[in-house]
């Protein structure tokens, strides 16, 4: 009985335990074992007690904050760090009847692509472990695609949750900024950072979502989504309208434009009207993204002192040294550069120049998303330019990491929600086709994939798996 | 200060005042008074990971009343910053402020203008182990984190104040407005108002600002005005030589008079400023406004140009009342229980005896009733007590209340009849014949020993200025 769980998805599961067919109990124990057998690097932490649930238990990225359970945001700087509280997010799983099955990797405090900035080491990808997951939520959506989870969540800032989810074939959904709390979730980039579901499929993605979104009192900026999320129902598109972007960017691989291409076909076969649409400045959302990220980040890391938690060297007794070992030891390369990028573009003098220019290219993006959504109802794009690179491939060269999250970048700076369901394959990897809509449009986007993803009926299982 | 300087002094103020709200800034605990090290303290004042801010209403609330009592201009939406530095009183590694949006701006309290109103987070407490007291050669350091993120309101002024006396005088009554209004204890020593002086100094006359050095944190009016003298005479000297004056950060050190360099302008921090993106911006409605407007008491300056107005009180005398709120409340009520309403005497009696009795403890927490202290004054007024008998009455009224006709009778004290009186010093007038001639004589002072005959055989309860004009009538002096 136990092993057919691994075919089913979480609200399939979930009806089996309402209807009294296995309990809470046996699902948490099977997905322990599966998630205390991963070999990809994908958890940093397995649940130790089995704590049942009317939900299949959800894996967490690292930087959720969990009452009492290693929290690091994948950084040795918070080596041994249990919080003394937990996040919205968690609570509000946990009181639907979801636990925390485990602690997966990611990049450290979620600055990456590949998943290969983690403090604890890389995670591979489940179809073919020579490449990377993604990232930065690259354990999350490698232990949904390995079947060493059922569900999981985490967090996206510039894609790290869409691309991700593209590269290792499974739904990844970025919800509009406000929707979700990010009270407990340890920041990167304030203005961006969002929680979302990393799923099996659309309608796990829907209740996952369901049950993170709300408005919180500890998280000024949170509102909810106003209607809730429903179902996703949704077999025909007739009527709606698709605007395409970027297919005919540079480097966006062929095989991936062609599942992309194919993909916008069964668009049409369901009704929907296609349209090529431009938005002139998303191109600059890359340049724009890193400065305003690391420009958040050089603030919001500047806690991890050595002062109140975390380990602290302070060999040679004063202060500023304290400081400087504390915080060279702790940090990893990649966070150590942006927070240099932030800190600069922050500087008396460069202000201006740098951060207040990319505010400006935030907000002319997000008024090219607008003026698209008075023609279009929903735009669409390839997750990811390619499909998974092999592990060691990017990180000599930032810029190429960087530029991994071209498509998905611009969603984030205009604050509105995009899905990416997997596609198709190209040379045997998943491709990820992304489904971006106004700010609170979530039900509509979910209605729309779900549509889709009945109609491409991908099929893909990981080798893994 | 001569008349004819060289140097104008230019100094303006910049006066931080915790507010006395239940919680903190941006959490839920409670404020702290002298608790145990760390017992106040949440998560998100510790800065843990994932935590983050939720303006306080209440905070708000006050600093839209401080706005609005100095008129200032409020924004339809202010926003929050962070102030970027790292030390280990800063939980977060940066403070979060307002920069270039404040609540309030443009205002005036008294003759000076107020050039911004903001709210912030208090620092930690940090409490250094060792010979120096300070951080660095500290032989260990700890922090008490129960003051981080109490609610600071953050007060700047326009550089219009001319002399250190002028700066102390705003100071105080800036605290009094505060104190008056609820929003802050406004303690110096405790730390609930701290004052920082900006001071510069220029030719006589001249129109252009100086550069100007910041004396950080003095602890009383007292030494701010002894900081700020120190500084001018620190800066003419310098210019007298022909040095320069260097934008710097000083500490006065009440105790030597000596000033020292805390930074010097290289030092100065660079912020690196952004606006706080897990804070939305503070919009005050209608009704937020509304609710500040309906709190607002009168304020002292207001209080103080009603008195002068309404009851011709001299300029002095209404602000010495005005400015200490329980001294004025005493006022107007025993103004009301008054018979007469003599406004000038009530005054004078308060702000002289009264003050003098009870130091800086309220009136109202003595035995001593506005009814029955205006009915003294009368009795004064109306010759039934002499002035100096009814000082002795006072005594009691404060020591254990009652009724001061009462307190006359039973002690008597009360003054002679008007006969009675006649008789007595026509006595004297004729007991003390060299005296008489002397007087007659031009001397004055002789005047004494008839009026010392006439208060033995009173006892003193008769008022020496009706025994004087007496005296001389019946001399025909």
């Amino acid at each position: 009985m136990s092993d057919d769980l691994l075919d089913l998805t979480a609200a399939q599961q979930a009806q089996r335990i309402a209807a009294g067919e296995v309990s809470g109990e046996e699902v948490f124990d099977f997905w322990r074992e599966r998630a205390a057998a991963d070999e990809l690097g994908a958890y940093l932490w397995v649940a130790e007690e089995n704590r049942g649930g009317t939900l299949p238990p959800v894996a967490v990225k690292d930087l959720f904050c969990v009452e009492g359970v290693p929290s690091a945001a994948g950084s040795r700087i918070l080596e041994g760090y249990r919080p003394p509280y937990s996040a919205t997010t968690v609570r509000n799983l946990r009181a639907a009847g979801a636990q925390v099955l485990g602690k997966t990797n990611q990049d450290e405090f979620a600055m990456g692509s590949s998943t290969e900035n983690s403090g604890y080491g890389p995670v591979q990808n489940p179809w073919d472990r020579t490449r990377v997951p993604g990232g930065s939520s690259g354990g999350s959506a490698a232990a949904v695609a390995a079947g060493s989870a059922p569900w999981a969540i985490g967090t996206d800032t510039g894609g790290s949750i869409r691309q991700p989810a593209s590269l290792c074939g499974v739904v990844g959904m970025k919800p509009t900024y406000g929707a979700v709390s990010r009270y407990g979730m340890i920041a990167f980039a304030s203005s961006l950072d969002q929680c979302g579901p990393l799923t099996r499929d659309v309608t796990d993605a829907a209740i996952l979502l369901g049950h993170l979104q709300g408005r919180d009192p500890c998280d000024s900026t949170s509102l909810g989504i106003p209607e809730g999320v429903a179902l996703p129902s949704a077999e025909r598109l007739d009527g709606l309208r698709f605007g395409v972007w970027g297919l005919e960017e540079e480097g966006v691989e062929p095989g991936v434009a062609d599942a992309v291409r194919a993909t916008i076909a069964k668009l049409e076969e369901l009704g929907g009207a296609i349209k090529e649409i431009d938005l002139p400045n998303a191109r600059h959302g890359i340049a724009a993204y890193y400065v305003i990220a690391p420009a958040e980040a050089s603030a919001n890391l500047a806690r991890y002192d050595g002062v109140r938690y975390g380990p602290r060297d302070e060999a040679n007794g004063d202060l500023t040294s304290m400081y400087e070992r504390t915080r060279h030891d702790g940090f990893g390369d990649e966070v150590k550069r942006r927070i240099m990028i932030g800190t600069y573009a922050l500087s008396s003098g460069y202000y201006e120049a740098y951060y207040g220019t990319a505010q400006k290219v935030r907000t002319k993006i997000a008024r090219d998303f607008r003026a698209a959504f008075e023609q279009v109802d929903f735009v669409v794009t390839p997750t990811s330019a390619t499909v998974a690179f092999e592990l060691g491939a990017r990180t000599a060269d930032p810029l190429a990491m960087y530029l991994a999250d071209y498509f998905t970048v611009p969603m984030p700076l205009a604050g509105i929600p995009a899905i990416s369901i997997p596609c198709g394959l190209s040379e045997g990897l998943p491709v990820g086709f992304q489904i971006a809509g106004p700010a609170f449009s979530e039900p509509r986007i979910l209605d729309a994939a779900y549509a889709l993803e009945q109609a491409i009926g991908f099929e893909g299982v990981p080798v893994l798996r | 200060m001569s008349a004819t300087r060289e140097y104008e002094p230019v100094i303006g103020v910049e006066i931080h005042t915790q507010l006395r709200t239940r919680t903190k800034m941006f959490c839920g605990c409670a404020l702290s008074f002298g608790e145990e090290p760390n017992t106040r303290t949440c998560p998100v004042c510790l800065g843990h990971p994932g935590t983050l801010p939720v303006a306080n209403a209440e905070a708000v609330h006050y600093a839209l009343m401080i706005a609005m009592a100095f008129d200032c201009e409020i924004a339809p939406r202010s926003i929050f910053h962070r102030k970027n530095y790292f030390y280990p009183d800063l939980a977060k590694g940066y403070q979060i402020s307002q920069y270039d949006i404040p609540l309030g701006r443009g205002g005036r309290l008294g003759d000076v203008r107020i050039h911004r109103v903001h709210l912030e987070e208090d620092a930690a407490k940090l409490v250094h182990a060792g010979s120096s007291g300070r951080i660095h050669g500290a032989e260990g350091s700890v922090v008490d984190f129960n003051r981080g993120g109490t609610p600071l309101v953050e007060i700047v002024t326009e550089p219009d104040l001319r002399s250190p006396h002028e700066a102390a005088e705003f100071g105080r009554l800036l605290q009094a407005t505060l104190r008056h209004m609820g929003v802050s204890d406004v303690n110096m020593e405790e730390g609930s108002l701290r004052v920082d002086a900006n001071v510069s100094i220029r030719p006589a006359g001249q129109t252009t600002l100086g550069t100007k050095t910041e004396l950080k944190n003095m602890n009383s009016f007292r030494f701010l005005e002894r900081g700020i003298a120190a500084e001018i005479a620190r800066q003419e000297a310098l210019v007298r030589d022909g040095g320069e004056v260097e934008q710097e950060t000083l500490h006065y050190d009440p105790a030597s008079g000596s000033l020292t360099t805390l930074r010097s302008k290289e030092e100065a921090h660079d912020y690196r400023y952004f606006p706080e993106p897990d804070l939305v911006p503070i919009a005050p409605t209608d009704e937020m406004l509304e609710r500040a407007r309906a709190a607002m008491p009168e304020l002292p300056a207001a209080r103080a140009e009603r008195l002068e107005r309404e009851l011709a009180l001299p300029a002095d005398l209404a602000r010495h009342l005005a400015f200490r709120t329980e001294l004025g409340d005493f006022y107007e009520s025993a103004l009301a229980a008054s018979a007469n309403g003599d406004a000038r005497s009530i005054a004078n009696w308060i702000t002289n005896e009264l003050a003098a009795r009870i130091g800086d403890a309220d009136p109202a927490e003595t035995r001593l009733e506005p009814a029955a202290f205006a009915r003294l004054v009368e009795m004064v007024g109306a010759r039934e007590v002499s002035a100096g008998a009814a000082k002795e009455v006072l005594d009691a009224l404060v020591a254990e209340g009652g009724d001061p006709a009462a307190i006359v009778e039973q002690r008597g004290l009360g003054m002679a009849a008007a006969g009675e009186l006649d008789a007595i010093v026509e006595r004297a007038i004729a007991d003390n014949p060299d005296a008489v001639e002397k007087f007659k004589a031009g001397k004055e002072k002789a005047i004494g020993a008839i009026m010392g005959a006439v208060m033995r055989e009173t006892r003193g309860a008769a008022d020496g200025g009706e025994v004087q004009r007496l005296i001389r009538e019946k001399i025909g002096a």
